[in-house]
Formats: C-alpha cells, sequence, structure tokens
C-alpha cells in the first residue's frame, strides 16, 4: 500500500471533499476537517510503528517516474530525521484545526486552506526528489498566504505579502540551484536527474558547490528564519489567526532546518565545512539577539515570536556541530519547538480571544482567575525554557553538549541563551499570571472550555513524555542521524583523496587547484571534524 | 515565369481556413445583428476543421505552394496553438463584441484572416514569406484594435500600432533586403548555405541584415526597447483582441524568430549573444517594473507580457533543441492562461469599461468563487508557482539556458520573476482579502466564456502537474526541423 502518497494526499483530498459541503452547516465542516485530519493523523501513527528501528536508509519508499524527458521522479520516503517531522505535521494539524472555533468566517475555505497546507508539507518532507520537493515546499506558500491574508489581523495584508516575497526570494534562487545540481549530473556522465538519493553521490568541485550550496542556505536561512533574514517572521505571526501561527512556528519553521539537514548539508558537504563557520555564528547570534529582542516584546505574540528565532537559533548549531548529538538534540528540538511553541500559539489565542488583547500590559494575576489556564501556561512555558524532565531539556541537552564537543566557546555562549530564554518568559508569565488583577475586566475571564482542554492535553502528554522518556524517540533516528553524517564526512575524505590523486597525476590542473584553493581557503573544518572524533 | 504546382492536401490548412474567412463575409451580408452569433459557429467550425486536419498530418513533412512553406510538425505545432488561441478567441469575443455593440461578421474573419498571417509566418521558408505571413497578420489587427470606433482609445491603439507597426514592417525587410544582397536568395536554406562557409560572416550586410531582422521581429514581440506601442494598444484595443494580440501575435512572432535563426542562423554567431542578453534582461526588468504600478489589470497584463517575452528570449538565446522546445511549451501554457485571464475580465467588465480597474475585483473570491478560483490559478501561473503550467515553464526555460551557460542570466530572471509576485498576487489580494464594494459588475457567465474558463483553468493545471505529454510533444516538434 503506498502508506506515504495516502498521507500525503489524504487532506488534499479531504480538502476538495469539503468544497462540495453546504457552506451552513459550520459543524458538518469543522467535523469533516477534524475527522480527516485526525485520520491523517492516526496513518502516519502507523509509519511510527512500523518503522525499522536501526535503518538509517530510507524507509516507506514509493518511486515512479512523473516528468521522464528531465529524469524528474514521483519518489517518497522517510528515515527517522523525516519521520518525526511528518508526525509532528500531522498531529499539529490535527491540534490546530480542533482549536479552530473562533473562526466563524469562511470556514470552509479556511479548512480547505489548513488542508491543502498540511499536504503541502507532508510532502515537503517525504519527497526525495528535488523537483518534487520544490513544488511542495512551494505548495505550502499559498494555503499560508491566504491564511494570513484573509483571515489574519488588521495589517495581514502587509505581512502575508513580505511572507510570501521573503520565502520566494530564497526558494527561487534555490530553484535555479536546483536545476543546476540535476545538469551538472548529467554533465559528469551520469543521466539528468533530480533524485536525492542519487544526488548524493555525485561529486561536486567545491568551486561550484560553494554557489550551489548558497543558493540553498539562503531559501533555508530564509525560512528557519535565521538572524539577520527573520524580519518577516514577527510580522506573520503577529497577524496570523491561531492556527495559521501555530502551524507556520509548529512546522514551516521546520522545513528550513529539515532542508538544511536532507539537502544542503548531504549535497555539499565541501561548502557545509566551508560556510560552517558563518552558519553556526549566525545561529550564535539569533540565539542571543532573538531572546533579546523577545525580553523588550509588549506584544504576546510577537514575544513567542521572537523566541522562535532564538529556539531555531540551537536547532541549526546543533545541525552545524556535525556530530550524532547536536544532531539528533536539533531533530528532537524540532518537535519540541513545534510542540512547546505551537501550544503557546495556542494559549495566547484562547485568551486573545476573551479579552481580544494580545498586550502583556493589559493582563496580570490571571492565575488566580483561571487556574486551568494557568497551569497549562507555566507548564509549557517551563518546556519551552527546557526544565529538566520536560522536553525542551532533552533538546537542548543534546544539542549544548554536541556543540560543546566541537566548539565549547559557542556552547558556553548558548547556555546564556538559555538563561535569557528563562528570563523573558518567566518574566512574561510573572506579568500575565501572577501579580495583582490591576484590570478589573480580566476578573469575569471563564477558564478553558472542555473542548480547549481536549485540545491541550495531547501537547502536554507529549512534552511530558518526551521529556521523561525520550528513547523511544532517540532510538528510531539514531541510524538516520548518522548516516548524514557519515554522507558529510565521507564525503570529505573521497573528495580530499581524489584531489591528492588529480593532483599527483595531473591529468586535470583546473579543478585540483579550484579543490586546492578551497580547501586551503579553511582549514578549519579539518580540525573541526577531527575535533569531533 | 512559371505557375508553381500546388500540393492541394498540404495546402487544405490554409485553404479552409481561408474558404471560412470568406463564408464569414459573405453570411454576414444575409444575417441581422441577432444571428451574427451563427458567424461565429461558422469560424469555430472552420478553425476545428482545419484543425482535425493538421493533427491527422502529424509525422509528415513536406513543402507546399511553390516550396514557400515548409508544412513539418514545427509548423503543426505552432499552426494548431494559433487555431486554438483563435477558437478561445472567439469563445470569449461575443460577449465582448455583442456588449460594445460592434458585432459584425468582419470582426472574426479579421481574427481568421490574421491567424492565416500566423500560420504563414510559422510555415516560412522564405523571409518573402515571413514578410507576407507578417503582414497578414498586422493589418487585420490594426483593423481589429481600431473596432471600438467611437471611443478615442481604441482609435489611438490602432493609429500608434499601425504607424509603429510599419516601422517595425520596414526595419523587417530592410533587413531581408540586406540578408539578400549578401547571399542572393530570401530562401532560408539558401541562405544556412550561404552563411555555412564562416567567411560569409564577415560580411557587413550580413551583420546588418540580421541586426534589422531581429529589430523588426522584437516589435511585434514588444522586446523592450521596442516595446513604447503595446501598452497603449493592448489596452485601448477591445478586450477580446488584446487577449487575441497578447497571447498570438507573440506566439507568431517567436515562431519567425525559430524558423528565421533555426534554420539559416544556427548556431547564433557569437557576436550577436551580447545585444540579445541586454534584450532579454532589459525586456524582463522593464515588463516587470513597469507592470507594478498600474492600476488598469489590462494595462497591467500587458506590461507582464512584455516580462514574458523577456524569459521566452532567454530561452531563444539558450538555443538547441531543449532551449527552442521550452519556448514552444511555454507558449502553450502562455496561450491558456492569458485567454483565462482574458475571459475573466470581459466576464466582469461593463459597457464602455475599456479599463477595468483592480478595485472592481474586491471580494470577488467569496462572491463568485468559480471566477475568482479560476482568476487566481492563472495569476499564479502567470507567477510561475507549482503546480501551474507557468511554474514549469519556466522550470523548462531555466533549465535550458543553465545548461546552455547563461546562469547568471538565469538568476537575473528570477529575481525579476520574482518582482512579478508582487503584482500578481496583488490581484488575488484584492479578490479575497479586500470587502467587496457598492456597485461592482456581477460576472456575466455565458456558456461560451465557462468553457473558455473550464478549457483554460484545466489546461494551466494538467501542463502544471502532468507536462511531460506536451513537452515531449514539443521536442519532437522542434527536432522535425532542427534536424
Amino acid at each position: 500500500m503506498p502508506l506515504l502518497s495516502l498521507i500525503t494526499f489524504l487532506p488534499a483530498v479531504g480538502a476538495a471533499g469539503l468544497l462540495v459541503l453546504p457552506r451552513k452547516r459550520q459543524d458538518l465542516i469543522r467535523g469533516a476537517a477534524l475527522g480527516v485530519s485526525v485520520l491523517t493523523f492516526l496513518l502516519s501513527l502507523k509509519l511510527f510503528t512500523d518503522f525499522q528501528v536501526g535503518v538509517g536508509q530510507m524507509q516507506f519508499v514509493e518511486e515512479m517516474a512523473w516528468i521522464p524527458s528531465f529524469g524528474i521522479r514521483y519518489k517518497l520516503g522517510i528515515d527517522g530525521i523525516s519521520l518525526f517531522l511528518v508526525l509532528l505535521t500531522t498531529f499539529l494539524t490535527a491540534i490546530a484545526i480542533g482549536a479552530s472555533t473562533g473562526v466563524v468566517h469562511r470556514i470552509k475555505e479556511y479548512m480547505v486552506a489548513i488542508l491543502l497546507l498540511e499536504t503541502g508539507m507532508i510532502g515537503v518532507f517525504v519527497a526525495l526528489d528535488l523537483v518534487l520537493f520544490y513544488v511542495f515546499w512551494e505548495a505550502t506558500l499559498l494555503p499560508m498566504y491566504f491564511l494570513i491574508g484573509i483571515w489574519g489581523g488588521p495589517r495581514r495584508i502587509y505581512a502575508t505579502i513580505k511572507f510570501v516575497l521573503y520565502t520566494m526570494a530564497g526558494s527561487l534562487l534555490m530553484l535555479v540551484a536546483i536545476i543546476a545540481v540535476g545538469l551538472l549530473h548529467a554533465q559528469a556522465g551520469g543521466e539528468i536527474t533530480f533524485d536525492l538519493t542519487v544526488l548524493m553521490h555525485a561529486e561536486i568541485p567545491p568551486a561550484i558547490q560553494w554557489w550551489l550550496f548558497l543558493a540553498f542556505a539562503l531559501a533555508f536561512a530564509i525560512k528557519v528564519p535565521l538572524f539577520p533574514f527573520h524580519t518577516w517572521l514577527p510580522d506573520a505571526h503577529v497577524e496570523a489567526p491561531t492556527a495559521a501561527s501555530v502551524l507556520l512556528a509548529g512546522v514551516l519553521l521546520k522545513m528550513g532546518t529539515y532542508g538544511f539537514l536532507r539537502f544542503a548539508l548531504p549535497l555539499f558537504p565541501h561548502a557545509t565545512m566551508t560556510f560552517l563557520p558563518w552558519i553556526s555564528g549566525l545561529a550564535f547570534v539569533g540565539i542571543v539577539y532573538g531572546a533579546w529582542v523577545a525580553m523588550v516584546q509588549p506584544d504576546l505574540k510577537s514575544l513567542v515570536a521572537y523566541s522562535s528565532v532564538s529556539h531555531l537559533g540551537f536547532v541549526v548549531l546543533g545541525i552545524f556541530a556535525l556530530n550524532s548529538e547536536g544532531i539528533a538534540g536539533s531533530v528532537l528540538q524540532m518537535v519540541n519547538h513545534g510542540l512547546s511553541t505551537g501550544a503557546l500559539f495556542l494559549m495566547v489565542g484562547m485568551i486573545y480571544e476573551r479579552r481580544h488583547t494580545r498586550m502583556i500590559a493589559d493582563y496580570g494575576g490571571l492565575f488566580r482567575v483561571i487556574p486551568f489556564f494557568g497551569g497549562t501556561f507555566l507548564l509549557v512555558v517551563l518546556s519551552s525554557i527546557g526544565l529538566p524532565g520536560l522536553n525542551g531539556f532533552v533538546g537542548e541537552f543534546l544539542i549544548l553538549l554536541g556543540t560543546f564537543r566541537v566548539h565549547p566557546l559557542y556552547a558556553l555562549v548558548a547556555v546564556t541563551g538559555i538563561v535569557w530564554a528563562a528570563w523573558y518568559m518567566l518574566g512574561m508569565v510573572r506579568r500575565v499570571l501572577f501579580g495583582p488583577l490591576t484590570h478589573p475586566e480580566n476578573a469575569d475571564i471563564s477558564d478553558l472550555t472542555w473542548n480547549e482542554r481536549l485540545v491541550l492535553v495531547p501537547v502536554l502528554v507529549l512534552i511530558v513524555w518526551i521529556g521523561v522518556y525520550p528513547a523511544p524517540f532517540l532510538r528510531r533516528m539514531e541510524a538516520s542521524v548518522e548516516r548524514v553524517i557519515v554522507q558529510v564526512k565521507r564525503q570529505q575524505v573521497v573528495q580530499g583523496s581524489e584531489f591528492i590523486v588529480q593532483g599527483t597525476a595531473a591529468m586535470n590542473p583546473e579543478p585540483s587547484t579550484m579543490n586546492r584553493e578551497a580547501s586551503s581557503m579553511n582549514p578549519e573544518p579539518l580540525t573541526l571534524s577531527r575535533g569531533g572524533r | 515565369m512559371s505557375i508553381p504546382q500546388i500540393d492541394w492536401g498540404g495546402a487544405a490548412p490554409f485553404l479552409v481556413l481561408t474558404l471560412t474567412a470568406l463564408g464569414i463575409l459573405l453570411f454576414d451580408l444575409f444575417l441581422s445583428v441577432r444571428h451574427k452569433v451563427w458567424l461565429m459557429h461558422l469560424g469555430l467550425t472552420g478553425v476545428l476543421l482545419t484543425m482535425a486536419l493538421l493533427v491527422s498530418g502529424f509525422g509528415d513533412q513536406k513543402r507546399v505552394v511553390g516550396e514557400m512553406l515548409i508544412l513539418d510538425d514545427f509548423s503543426r505545432f505552432f499552426h494548431l496553438l494559433f487555431l486554438l488561441i483563435a477558437a478561445l478567441t472567439f469563445l470569449v469575443s461575443v460577449k465582448d463584441v455583442e456588449q460594445e455593440r460592434i458585432h459584425r461578421g468582419e470582426y472574426y474573419a479579421l481574427v481568421l484572416f490574421a491567424t492565416l498571417g500566423m500560420m504563414v509566418m510559422a510555415s516560412a521558408a522564405d523571409l518573402i514569406m515571413l514578410f507576407l505571413g507578417l503582414e497578414a497578420l498586422s493589418i487585420p489587427l490594426y483593423i481589429l484594435s481600431g473596432f471600438l470606433r467611437g471611443q478615442l482609445t481604441s482609435n489611438e491603439a490602432a493609429l500608434k500600432y499601425l504607424l509603429l507597426g510599419a516601422f517595425a514592417s520596414a526595419f523587417l525587410l530592410y533587413g531581408i533586403a540586406f540578408l539578400y544582397g549578401s547571399a542572393g536568395s530570401t530562401r532560408l536554406d539558401r541562405i544556412a548555405a550561404h552563411l555555412s562557409h564562416g567567411a560569409a560572416w564577415e560580411n557587413p550586410l550580413v551583420f546588418f541584415g540580421i541586426g534589422l531582422l531581429l529589430v523588426g521581429l522584437a516589435f511585434k514581440i514588444g522586446a523592450v526597447p521596442f516595446h513604447l506601442w503595446l501598452s497603449d494598444v493592448y489596452e485601448g484595443a477591445p478586450t477580446s483582441v488584446t487577449a487575441f494580440m497578447i497571447a498570438g501575435t507573440k506566439a507568431a512572432a517567436f515562431a519567425a524568430l525559430l524558423r528565421a535563426f533555426g534554420t539559416a542562423l544556427t548556431p547564433l554567431h557569437a557576436e550577436w549573444v551580447a545585444p540579445l542578453w541586454i534584450l532579454a534582461l532589459l525586456t524582463m526588468g522593464v515588463g516587470n517594473v513597469a507592470a507594478l504600478t498600474q492600476q488598469s489589470i489590462k494595462r497591467m497584463l500587458a506590461y507582464s507580457s512584455i516580462a514574458h517575452a523577456g524569459y521566452l528570449l532567454v530561452a531563444f538565446l539558450a538555443g538547441s533543441s531543449r532551449g527552442f522546445s521550452s519556448i514552444l511549451f511555454y507558449l502553450v501554457v502562455y496561450a491558456f492562461m492569458n485567454l483565462g485571464a482574458f475571459a475573466v475580465i470581459i466576464a466582469l467588465a461593463r459597457q464602455g469599461e475599456e479599463r477595468p480597474t483592480l478595485s472592481a475585483y474586491a471580494g470577488l473570491g467569496f462572491r463568485h468563487p468559480v471566477l475568482a478560483f479560476s482568476m487566481a490559478v492563472f495569476m499564479f501561473s502567470l507567477a510561475g508557482l507549482p503546480p501551474t503550467g507557468g511554474f514549469m515553464g519556466k522550470f523548462y526555460i531555466f533549465s535550458a539556458a543553465v545548461e546552455a551557460n547563461y546562469v547568471g542570466l538565469v538568476v537575473l530572471a528570477v529575481l525579476c520573476s520574482l518582482i512579478s509576485v508582487f503584482f500578481y498576487l496583488r490581484v488575488v489580494v484584492v479578490m479575497y482579502m479586500e470587502e467587496p464594494r457598492e456597485g461592482q459588475p456581477n460576472p456575466v457567465f455565458s456558456p461560451a466564456i465557462l468553457i473558455t474558463l473550464f478549457l483554460a483553468t484545466t489546461a494551466t493545471l494538467q501542463l502544471g502537474l502532468l507536462p511531460a505529454g506536451m513537452w515531449d510533444l514539443a521536442v519532437r516538434s522542434v527536432r522535425s526541423f532542427l534536424g
């Protein structure tokens, strides 16, 4: 059974089905959308149970020709890295749809957009053909564009156009790079192909890798977003409706970090080494900068948005540590961030529906009025700042461990990032939940409804589960993480030896000088990788 | 001088179309205004018949009318494209011409004569035929753009088009004369034979000949800096005529360009690379930037058509079978998405309103979901977003250009198309994200417009999702004359 195709396209089929439902029957539309998303989630659980632990290769692979004359294939598959991102997507989509009770306006189109977005997001994580990946990547853009633009806040049009233009600026250059990768493979004597598993073994001259890596990295850096490409994010988040914020922070940002891990690193190992200090540096600036800016935000949503910049900096830092702790920590932290930030956006949305303000200054002393909300909010915040026993701790700890082994100084300063996070997050909790009840209109707020509790409980369960017992997750990603590392570093060795062969035989002096230049440009990665051993 | 042997079977497509057009003119005399729509049906029948004739001949290669015209898969591909454009134009025209009270038989006949001119251009084996085709295309279009006799803008469009078109024709003729002076023949294959000696290229006549030929065709394509007529003409002409011109003229000019350069002037001589590079970049850049600020949707699409000519020039510059095939593919997608967009514009246009502004579309997304959805598909396709044909078209063009080592130009091209995302999406913003206003026009759905919308939307999506069939056809057609 083509399980991956089924999971990918079930939401889109569901979206088409929603179109024929009568517009008046809002409950029916909600129910149907929720049903489709829950069914998708249950199907994706089968991926989790049937996943073969200890296998680093792609599993559940499906393959057929799509555009034969260009070697473009419809190829899907997952490994221990994408497995969790698919699960995160299906889980958060169901949660986001369940939490969308506040939307009454044009509910049908809203649900259609979310379900189409889900297809796009899953597709990004399962596509193994570069062109197919690109198609899905762009396909996530349009539903999100509509979600922000139609159901967003007052500055929604500005925010959504900014979001689209920023993302496309990166992705269009990536498209050129994708074309170049396929053509280079053809020119090197192979067939023209965009199959990732084939291209991973292609050896691209370092000087060209350099450019191609930059094109890919720009697309991913904007999506993550890495400092200084982050300015679209706070706008998009502040204007987006709750469900869109949840999916934007929870899943869409991970497309960037996933892209680094799945495409940029394995395809361009040499350039990865060249740019490693720069990207780590940006990640690191993002951690501190995001935290500092978050500290002064008066608006709850933009505070959480900037905290995402900081948290995603950790993820990138872990990926570019290029060791198993760092990358495994990053993958886990992608899931963690999806859960805790997703939950934060959900809860900010819930309180916004009650008071129609997101200003921190408009709250205070809420804990006594709505204790269930207060308790849950506190737990989610603690998970977000990495309290031991909750999920955030495991991921951050692994990332810091991995970073420490290659770059102790970065790790040390990154630790201060956690301290800042504790500072601004707990400060926000103090001003919102505790203290005297300064605004009398807050006295009559109702606590969470059953529907809202039902939406939040699964997230809380996962937050605690991953915090206490992360082994089932880590075990599944181990082999794939190793495989990425081997891929990046083995090519390092292969290319090094090839350069010696070429250099001594002097058969083709031009590429070998390029090799030499590129490797002499940056001697540091070699010591770095040695340090990692 | 002997009268050449005519292969009646080979000439049949041209003859059927001519007879249809003459028939329309004849029947027009006997029909009252209420029944003019039968002329459309007659024209449509003739077009479909011609298409059937062409499809049945696929794979066959011959010269007809005294070896002046070539009928190979390349010309058949273009003929079918032109006829398709003509057919879709007929379908969207009815509402427009009825509403504007210009429902005359000449309208349909002139569209068919222009189509015939395009077909001759794509089939030309001789530069003289190329010129004759161009004139047979242009003269009906001069008349058609001035068809709204009572409107100043339409008159202006016709006059501008006539004057500048005459200039372009003169340039083209001058170029042909130079080439004749150097090669001693206007036959493309003889010119090719003459130019196969490297020494022939040193003759300045060749240089000027090619340059003037390029200028003449660049006028028709609307390449910058030969584009100044385009926005006023496209805006002033009746909307259905604009739709026909925007898709048809460009396709015909590229067919001629490929025919001339693919046969006689390949490989592109090194000295032409830099001018074409700059021409392509200017065309993309100016077209997109100028489209940014337009309030009238017709004018916006006019400028955007300039930009698309730029992308096509990138593919032309890339040359090779892949570059030429990508032009063919893109022109098909381009025809569908433009005619579709114009069908929406016509459905929403009110009488006497030849400059529909964007604000007429506010809130359309929820007032008329089907209309807005198809418009959104066309806009996304024009912007080159997957999963539409526009994306695949750009993908093919950029692949060809990267393969030919024009990476810098491709990077600039994608940056230009980033600009275009802004104004195409603005249409979608207005449709879906702004509230409806008072007194907005209600769309008129005639069955003809619905058919057009359906065809164009499915084709645009299908060419994006399953492009392989059309691509293979394009490759096959190009191979039939590139060898």
